[in-house]
């Protein structure tokens, strides 16, 4: 503060200050004090607002763990809410998203880090670029039109004659939630690489060299030396991979069949088509809270701090 | 061995961004393709009608102006607070400072619904304790929108100029107060022309994250749409391959600002490469 | 146009940390003083009270007769070059040197002008439009030194500007820069941790340690006369001997320790301190035989040329080490490393000096 004061003045500091509280309390800290706040209170039509009724009450929350189904997780059959079976499912394949992005990305990341020669990097980098600036609602909506039935992928393959019949991908062949995989892996594969390759590039080539000299295989060097310098980028591009995929509301709904369910699906259920907006409040919390969970594992499980994954 | 690693390395990145692409093309082929389905396969003949449909869309060029104004807003909005908030983590160091950070990155790493919904909820229970529950600005539309996306939109401007602000020498500041300017000049002169290349980015980035985004929006809005707001619903409602022309224009649009981009860089780096061999000459000549 | 400077009893606490302890100086108007210090001897720290960016905790800074108590930076009759130059890299040289001059409203035309003039006075002329990044690190120097000249200050206060520069250079830059001083007549004020540098360009020297300064003198008293063991052993090398100090007559004491007895100059100021004889090397004669008095016998150990002179060590009884300084003249007798001689010095050329003016 004595620093800021020195260096910009009062009248510059204030103004700083001013903009910087504005948007901590209006734009963050307020509006999600306002959404737990909301979430304790039932939802009333006008009339009866602050009526006799608005009164503090879990009952959104406990909504949840309404309406059990029968589903089966790997063969083996259980009973659960539908909400906490997409709950899961969504956290679940979230994961699963989040471990095949590390995968297609690391190599490449150490490919434009280590091995490509420095001068065309900013272009391969551009090159890189330019399908992360088309829209995400394009992206999902270039895998609708591959993956229709009567779509380019199965003339391809009926073409190549690997298939007589057009598979329903949508409806996935493992699971149902097949499509929304793919799809989300598409989207978000760059925000994996980036971090990675971020990481990588701070590596000095000396110390690869050094363990090559010193006869590690390869496989080894990067287990031992490139992937614990990578760490910080790898858990800043799981974070926000896992973040936006469980957050994903456009992909689901254009590319995922009627069986696959995502969570932020039916919070928009809740909160545009029911105009529930508490119960929407509600679940929101329970999503928040587990991202931060999410966030805080990585930490640990990464041993990084917050401003190593948020750069 | 070498050779051999670069090779696969060079493979792989051209399967890589053919992984990347290939979606692309398939999608603005099919704005070619005279078929009523947006497709490539079957090829039913070349065609320009899907462009002659969208551009006769009234709502597609409504939510595109409401894009752009939207995006525009954010810019202004988060470009300045976002450009204070580095300034300030700048010159404060240790538990305030982490906290202020923690608090300003959140919103990045927190889903975009969630920003949504609690966006709207603050707002409305604002203008209920106010009484003005009818007053426009407390109900849902393009005005939240915008907040929302400021609140994290915000963030990556903050860390764009935050890591312009590490390579800036304070000395500068104090150079410029001893020779007599005031902090409104050491601001306007100095620092600011150093981060500008960072605002300028930043700017950019707000920019299309915010055309781009479609989870806060989708929450926010009432009756006025986005432009991607706009594609989803044509989307979910059964589409015409006038998206398809929407699609290859836009991705048009992002190849000619990349080529821009890519010689502008290439000029300033040759320049800046004369200037340093320059110094080098006149270093010598003067040893000698 | 040039301003005194006096500083009265100040001092400067970081903390806990004392950086500056009392210090009193009276720096005349048009004089190239010099602060010269080991890194964290405080000598920076005076720079920046003087110029604004740190009150001191204690005491008054007078620039021109006037307290500027409360003075901030910019509205000081002082300029700073910097240790790094801080020159503003975005902008052209000519805006750089003006830079001063517009934020006081100067029009464009009276700014470009009078930036061509301060180029052609720092020997640059031509370099208006270039960008900072397209010049050499001794015509940045000089950019530094017109841009800090621009505001036409009372005092130019100088941190260490040289220290970045290859050693060819740096020794051209002391000359110039001590002609821009006299050319102006502006009061400079020079920190730096080089004492060739020191001695070289100043009117005076203020030799500091510690926070404390230590003498103020010319360069050749500061060299010939230092008050104390530590300004001795800054400024250049000695031979030190330790031992008890016998009764003072006429300027004279006599010492006696472990490796004889010496007889050497003492001033009335340190009579009744702890103190040691310094010699420096180029005052220590080497000889086959014992001379009359101030001799020591020592082995040669090795024998290094230094061009101009031939540097001698040795160890004496009891470890000691010894060095002398042989003129490489031609005539003078260079003993060999094994060989046994004498080290003698003349009486009036050694000092009995007490150690550092430190606190406790």
């Amino acid at each position: 503060m004595q620093d800021l004061l020195r260096r910009y003045g009062t009248g510059l500091t204030t103004i700083f200050c001013l903009m910087v509280a504005f948007w901590i309390l209006v734009l963050i800290v307020l509006p999600n004090f306002s959404m737990l706040f909301e979430s304790f209170f039932p939802y009333l039509p006008v009339s009866e607002l602050d009526g006799p009724k608005d009164v503090f009450t879990l009952q959104n929350y406990e909504k949840v763990l309404a309406n059990p189904i029968e589903t089966n997780w790997f063969g083996i059959p259980i009973t659960i809410p539908i909400h906490v079976s997409t709950f899961v499912d969504t956290v679940f394949f979230s994961a699963l998203v989040t471990f095949m992005t590390l995968v297609l990305a690391y190599p490449l990341a150490y490919f434009l880090a280590k091995v490509a020669s420095p001068k065309s990097i900013p272009t391969l980098l551009l090159l890189l670029f330019i399908p992360m600036w088309v829209s995400e609602a394009l992206r999902a909506f270039a895998w609708y039109i591959i993956l229709t039935f009567n779509g380019p992928l199965n003339a391809l393959l009926k073409g190549l004659g690997l298939i007589d019949q057009g598979i329903r991908w949508q409806n996935g062949i493992f699971t149902s939630y097949d499509a929304i995989v793919i799809v989300l892996t598409y989207c978000y594969v760059l925000f994996m690489l980036f971090p990675i390759y971020t990481a990588i590039t701070s590596l000095d080539t000396n110390q690869i060299e050094a363990a090559e000299d010193l006869g590690s295989p390869w496989w080894r060097t990067h287990w031992r030396v490139i992937i614990p310098h990578a760490k910080p980028g790898i858990a800043s591009g799981c974070v926000m991979v896992f973040m936006l995929s469980a957050g994903s509301l456009l992909v689901p709904t254009v590319v995922g069949s009627t069986k696959a369910n995502w969570f932020p699906q039916t919070i928009y259920t809740w909160f545009n088509d029911a105009l529930d907006w508490n119960t929407g409040a509600a679940y929101s919390m329970i999503f928040l809270l587990v991202c931060i969970m999410f966030v805080i594992l990585a930490m640990r499980v990464f041993k990084v701090k917050l401003s190593d994954i948020a750069k | 061995m070498i050779r051999n690693r670069a090779f696969l390395g060079q493979l792989y990145f051209t399967l890589f961004i053919l992984y990347l692409l290939v979606p692309l093309v398939v999608m603005a082929g099919a704005a070619f393709n005279d078929s009523k389905l947006p497709t490539v396969a079957p090829w039913k003949g070349f065609t320009w009608r899907w462009f002659g449909e969208l551009w006769a869309d009234e709502v597609m060029w409504g939510a595109f102006l409401n894009s752009i104004l939207v995006a525009l807003a954010v810019v202004a909005l988060a470009v300045p607070i976002g450009t204070a908030a580095a300034i300030v983590l700048n010159s404060i160091s240790g538990k305030v400072r982490a906290t202020l950070y923690g608090f300003m990155v959140a919103p990045v790493l927190a889903p975009g619904l969630v920003i949504g919904i609690s966006t709207v909820l603050f707002w409305n229970q604002l203008g209920h304790t106010f009484g003005a529950d009818e007053f426009f600005f407390f109900g849902r539309g393009l005005h939240l929108a915008t907040l929302g996306q400021v609140s994290y939109i915000a963030a990556y401007v903050m860390l764009l100029v935050l890591a312009r602000l590490q390579s800036f020498d304070p000395g500068l500041e104090e150079a410029a107060l001893d020779l007599g300017a005031n902090h409104g000049q050491v601001l306007r002169r100095i620092l600011l022309p150093h981060l500008y290349p960072a605002i300028a980015a930043s700017a950019a980035i707000a920019f299309f994250q915010s055309i781009e985004n479609f989870n806060v929006t989708l929450f926010t809005k009432a009756n006025d749409t986005t432009l991607t707001v706009y594609v989803f619903s044509q989307v979910r409602a059964g589409i015409t391959p006038k998206i398809n022309a929407l699609a290859f224009l836009l991705i048009l649009l992002t190849l000619i600002l990349a080529l821009v981009y890519e010689m502008n860089r290439q000029r300033k780096a040759k320049i800046e490469a004369a200037r340093e061999a320059e110094a080098r000459r006149a270093e010598e000549a003067m040893l000698l | 146009m040039s301003a005194g400077i006096d500083l009265e009893n100040v001092c400067c606490d970081f903390g806990t940390f004392r950086a500056v302890d009392n210090a009193n100086v009276s720096i005349k108007p048009g004089e190239f003083f010099s602060f010269l210090g080991p890194s964290g001897c405080g000598k920076t720290t005076i720079l920046r009270m003087v110029s604004g960016f740190i009150e001191p905790t204690e005491g008054a800074i007078k620039i021109g007769g006037k307290d500027v108590k409360g003075t901030r930076p910019n509205q000081r009759p002082t300029a700073l070059i910097f240790q790094n130059l801080a020159l503003f890299p975005l902008m052209p040289i000519w805006e750089n040197i003006s830079f001063g001059l517009e934020v006081r409203g100067v029009d464009k035309a009276t700014r470009r002008a009078r930036a061509e003039e301060l180029l052609k006075l720092v020997d640059l002329p031509g370099a208006a439009d270039k960008m900072v990044s397209q010049l050499s690190g001794g015509q940045k120097q000089r950019v530094a030194i017109a841009r800090a000249l621009a505001v036409e200050p009372s005092v130019m206060l100088l941190d260490e500007p040289l220290s970045a520069l290859d050693l060819k250079l740096r020794q051209h830059m002391r000359a110039e820069l001590r002609a821009i001083q006299k050319r102006t007549g502006v009061t400079f004020i020079y920190i730096t941790h080089d004492q060739g540098e020191a001695l070289a360009m100043s009117d005076r020297v203020g030799v500091m340690s510690q926070g404390r300064i230590q003498q103020i003198a010319a360069p050749r008293d500061i060299y010939d006369n230092p008050v104390n063991g530590f300004v001795a052993s800054f400024v250049g090398e000695n031979n030190i001997f330790e031992g008890d100090v016998g009764a003072v007559s006429g300027g004279m004491a006599g010492m006696t320790g472990a490796h004889g007895s010496f007889r050497a100059k003492v001033s009335p100021e340190a009579q009744g301190k702890a103190l040691k004889l310094y010699v420096r090397p180029e005052h220590t004669v080497l000889s086959k035989t014992k001379a009359a008095e101030n001799s020591v016998e020592m082995e040669v150990t090795e024998v290094a040329f230094e061009g101009a002179f031939i540097s001698v060590h040795g160890v004496a009884a009891g470890g000691k080490r010894l060095s002398a300084e042989v003129k490489n003249d031609g005539v003078t007798v260079v003993p060999g490393v094994g060989e046994k001689v004498f080290a003698s010095f003349d009486a009036a050329r050694a000092l009995l000096l007490p150690d550092a003016n430190v606190r406790g």
